[in-house]
């Protein structure tokens, strides 16, 4: 083989294959993935519509961090960020009082987020609640 | 056989492009080959990078929301879910600091080689042109991600831009939509950075490279030397050997320094301490923060962004204003005058980062 | 007192405090021109709450302040500086008058001096010793703050160091053969650190657990009422576990005698088991049942605790490889509240409990190890494909290398043929 087609093969060879190691990751980053999902997670479908009884609670993943989801004596559905602003915690529903209540050090809050009693010194982060269809849908307020 | 089928292609498109003439064309551009030819290479890189800049912010386009709500989230999305998300943005921020520092060197290689001289003086304006562009698309961008950092040098550097006599309060109020920084100043930093400014860049691109196409590459003064080498294929060559190692840098930059997502933006938490702009941004910043409060009764400050502005324009007039270049002689006292810009804005931007508090 | 009088009384009552501001002050002129301690009182009333209420010198030392001679205006109203033994009394005067406070502040409760008597401070005053703290060695004279203010003496972070002034000093406390380590133990705890550090307001200084003006040492039996005023979850636990009897038989004061009552500690797993530091042991000797069942809680949370470590050193190496984890780092922060109530459940003594609770955290520690794991990977893949793509680069590279120096010797030989030609 003469030496200057193998130089031009080599290249064009090497050439190719530089393309297609930077096609890869460009194509795999524009297919859209299995679990991928609509793209950034501020809405997140905290239960099933009449799953949960009044006067109780659940707790849930929220984005990056932990929310709650009460239902009211009254049927109301309401959610909250769950971590406490004292020293992060996770709270808890308590039923006795209709107040949210943190066991670490006996912080309360009430429904609307707004610190009752104890250490905690900010109020907990509201978030908004759609029922849509069969989901409680809990989303961030705009 | 695959010869016969890139021949009738080839046919194919020459009968419709006329595709011969520009080849013929392009086999008599020539680049000169002397000492300091090494230069030339820098024009080709930050195309090269603007290339990359290009491709990336349109792929980061596909998942990222400029809304106060979502940017930073989107963000953080690109970076920890999407399958090579982390490499597209870690490519497209470490790129741009890359791109805009070579921007400098070219500029200052084309300076002391005095390449704008006549018939040159309409690239270089177009030059320095775009080098304020690519400044507004490293302001505009490095908002983007909605964190603190971003949103605390925002404001920052659009309260200097306040501060200018007569049209600062209009130029801040417009730059921010408003009189702060707020969703109306994400969705026309985007607005800016997406469309506006890359519009711009392009036809000032267009018009740079244009210009070079037709005038041809400048020699230095008195260069005999009269070698030159063909641009395509040889010069090219070269220039992609330069691409290439470019790329392994970036690489490596990416996979072990990835571009941080810092902590969201909180217009209501105080400014932290030490809040810079970006570090092209950092010797007009220290210049700023170093002279006195007073200088003959007129306010430092604004004596200061008087005197950039002045300076920029001059800068910018060079061509025009050193006759002897024109007229194919050496002008040491503008040599002189780069040297000490250059050095001014290396000392400045060294100052920020080594003096603990200024 | 006819209806005109009290008209008259109230109009003066009502503007007393401009007048006040208005009216000349000989008391304060002349206190101005001494030296240090006889300058202090008039150099330091602006600030006072007093002072800014429309009270002045008159209002509790008497005298006549329009008057120049300084015998005129110490005349027979004048009470001077009261003795130490008879300053509560005094500043008890309007603070422990219900009807007199109502027309200042409300809200001010007016028990102090009841309480004051109560304390051992107003025992010991009582029983005519001067040493004892009175209202102006805490709250200060003549700049008296409200403790609602930072600067004030009694403001939380403040009370520490006003009460440590004098328990903390040696010469002080001898003669009552007190002990005086308290202020530093109690800067050493976790309680200190978050009112320090923190600035959690919340957190306990001196008078949240010995009360304000009916300062006492809590009695043994009432020590795990105080604690348990932030920490009733572990106080309830406490009374249902067989240590609530076992201890008040032996007269110990419940959580004192395993947490200290000043040199309160970040708990820790270490308090808990048969090694020689550990609690347990203090009672329960070796063979015995407490000895077991001491072993197998610290067991179940070393285990448990053992795994988040490592579950957050995987996160953090994966951090230092430039992995996005921040999404994984919340979760194991969740599983720290796990851990927590792990922990405190050991206050109820109920293996089964304690068992739950470690086994409901590892099934969460099990996710968040998946995901350090996963996200380590992803630091091992991009490592493996920045060596490919460089191999990649490199190749071609040197094949463009190559090119550009074939392309030039045979430019140059082409020249050469041609020049010769």
């Amino acid at each position: 083989m003469k030496r200057r087609n193998f130089v031009d093969i080599f290249l064009g060879g090497s050439l190719l294959a530089t393309i297609a190691a930077f096609v890869y990751p460009v194509v795999r980053y524009v297919l859209p993935s299995r679990s991928g999902g609509g793209g950034v997670q501020n809405s997140v479908t905290a239960a099933k519509a009449g799953e949960l009884p009044p006067n109780t609670a659940r707790v849930f993943k929220f984005g990056s961090s932990t929310a709650i989801l009460v239902n009211t004596p009254e049927g109301k559905l309401v959610a909250l960020s769950a971590v406490c602003t004292h020293l992060t915690c996770t709270v808890r529903f308590d039923a006795e009082t209709g107040t949210l209540f943190c066991p670490c050090h006996n912080g309360r809050f009430d429904l609307g987020g707004n610190v009752l009693s104890g250490p905690p010194p900010r109020p907990l982060e509201t978030y908004a609640v759609e029922v849509s269809g069969a989901d409680v849908i809990v989303s961030r307020e705009s | 056989m695959a010869a016969k089928i890139g021949q009738s292609v080839w046919k194919f498109l020459d009968e419709r492009f006329l595709l011969s003439g520009l080849i013929a064309f392009g086999k008599k551009k020539t680049v000169p080959e002397h000492r300091r030819s090494f230069w030339y290479f820098f024009g080709g890189i930050c195309l090269f990078l603007t290339g990359i800049q290009i491709a990336t912010g349109i792929m980061l386009l596909l998942y990222y929301t400029p809304s106060v709500d979502a940017a930073h989230e989107s963000i953080q999305f690109i970076m920890g879910v999407v399958k090579f998300g982390w490499l597209i943005r870690s490519v497209h921020s470490w790129t741009a600091n890359i791109l805009v520092g070579l921007l400098f060197v070219h500029m200052f290689s084309t300076f002391f080689l005095k390449a704008y001289r006549k018939p040159r003086e309409l690239t270089w304006v177009t030059g320095f042109l775009l080098l304020v562009i690519f400044m507004a698309f490293g302001f505009s961008g490095y908002l983007l991600p909605w964190n603190e950092l971003s949103y605390n040098a925002t404001r920052v550097g659009t309260d200097i831009a306040g501060s200018l006599p007569f049209i600062g309060h209009w130029l801040k109020t417009f730059i921010l939509g408003g009189a702060e920084v707020s969703q109306a100043t994400l969705s026309r930093f985007f607005w800016f950075h997406v469309a506006i400014l890359p519009l711009a860049a392009l036809a000032l691109i267009g018009i740079h490279i244009l210009l070079v196409q037709t005038l041809g590459m400048s020699k230095p003064i008195g260069e005999r030397n009269t070698k030159e080498i063909p641009f395509f294929p040889d010069f090219l060559y070269k220039d992609a050997l330069g691409w290439t190692l470019m790329l392994v840098l970036i690489g490596v930059l990416c996979v072990f320094l990835p571009w941080e997502i810092g902590p969201k933006a909180d217009p209501l938490a105080s400014t932290p301490l030490g809040i810079k702009p970006e570090w092209y941004f950092t010797f007009m910043f220290t210049t700023l923060k170093l002279v006195p409060a007073h200088i003959l009764s007129i306010e430092g400050e604004k004596l200061a962004i008087l005197a950039f502005m002045t300076g920029g324009l001059l800068w910018l007039l060079v061509p025009f204003l050193d006759k002897r270049a024109g007229r194919e002689k050496r002008s040491p006292v503008f040599t002189w005058i780069g040297a000490a810009l250059a050095l001014y804005i290396a000392i400045m931007t060294i100052l920020t980062y080594t003096v603990p508090k200024l | 007192m006819n209806i005109r009088a009290i008209r008259l009384f109230a109009a003066a009552a009502l503007f007393a405090p401009l007048l006040a501001f208005g009216q000349k002050n000989s008391c304060i002129e002349c206190h101005n021109q001494l030296d240090d301690e006889l300058k202090a009182p008039a150099a330091g009333l602006a600030a006072d709450i007093h002072a800014q209420a429309g009270l002045s010198c008159k209002d509790c030392h008497g005298g006549d302040p329009s008057q120049d001679d300084v015998d005129k205006a110490k005349d027979k109203s004048f009470k001077g500086s009261p003795k130490r033994k008879a300053i509560p009394q005094f500043c008890g005067g309007c603070h422990a008058d219900a009807v007199a406070m109502r027309a200042f502040n409300p809200n001010l409760r007016t028990d102090q001096l009841s309480q004051y008597w109560t304390s051992r401070h107003g025992q010991r005053l009582k029983a005519g010793d001067t040493k004892p703290a009175v209202c102006t060695d805490c709250h200060g004279v003549h700049g008296i703050q409200s403790a609602k203010f930072p600067k004030s003496l009694t403001f939380p972070w403040n009370i520490p160091q006003t009460c440590g002034r004098c328990h903390a000093d040696k010469a002080t406390m001898e003669p009552y053969k007190l002990p005086t380590g308290q202020l530093d133990d109690y800067k050493a705890s976790v309680h200190a650190r978050a009112l320090y550090d923190k600035k959690d307001l919340s957190a306990p200084v001196c008078n949240d657990c010995h009360g304000n003006h009916g300062a006492f040492p809590p009695s043994v039996s009432s020590v795990a009422s105080v604690c348990r005023q932030c920490h009733p979850s572990t106080g309830d636990l406490f009374v249902k576990s067989p240590h609530k009897k076992a201890f008040d038989d032996m007269g110990a004061g419940e959580c004192e005698v395993c947490h200290d009552n000043h040199k309160i500690l970040t708990p820790s797993t270490a308090m808990i088991g048969t090694d020689q530091g550990a609690s347990c042991v203090q009672c329960h000797d070796k063979g015995s049942k407490g000895f077991e069942a001491a072993a197998e809680f610290r067991r179940e949370l070393d285990g448990f605790e053992s795994g988040f470590r490592t579950a957050g050193d995987l996160l953090a190496q994966a951090k230092h490889k430039g992995v996005e984890v921040s999404d994984v780092e919340f979760r194991l922060q969740d599983v720290n509240t796990f851990l927590v109530t792990a922990k405190n459940l050991t206050h109820g003594l109920d293996r089964a409990e304690v068992a739950k609770a470690v086994t409901d955290g590892e099934k969460a520690l099990v996710e968040v190890r998946a995901a350090g794991e996963k996200a380590l990977d992803e630091a091992r893949f991009r490592r493996r494909g920045l060596a490919v793509i460089t191999a990649i680069l490199a190749l071609f590279g040197v094949a463009l290398a190559l090119k550009i120096r074939h392309m030039t010797r045979a430019r140059s030989a082409a020249e050469g043929r041609g020049s010769h030609s």
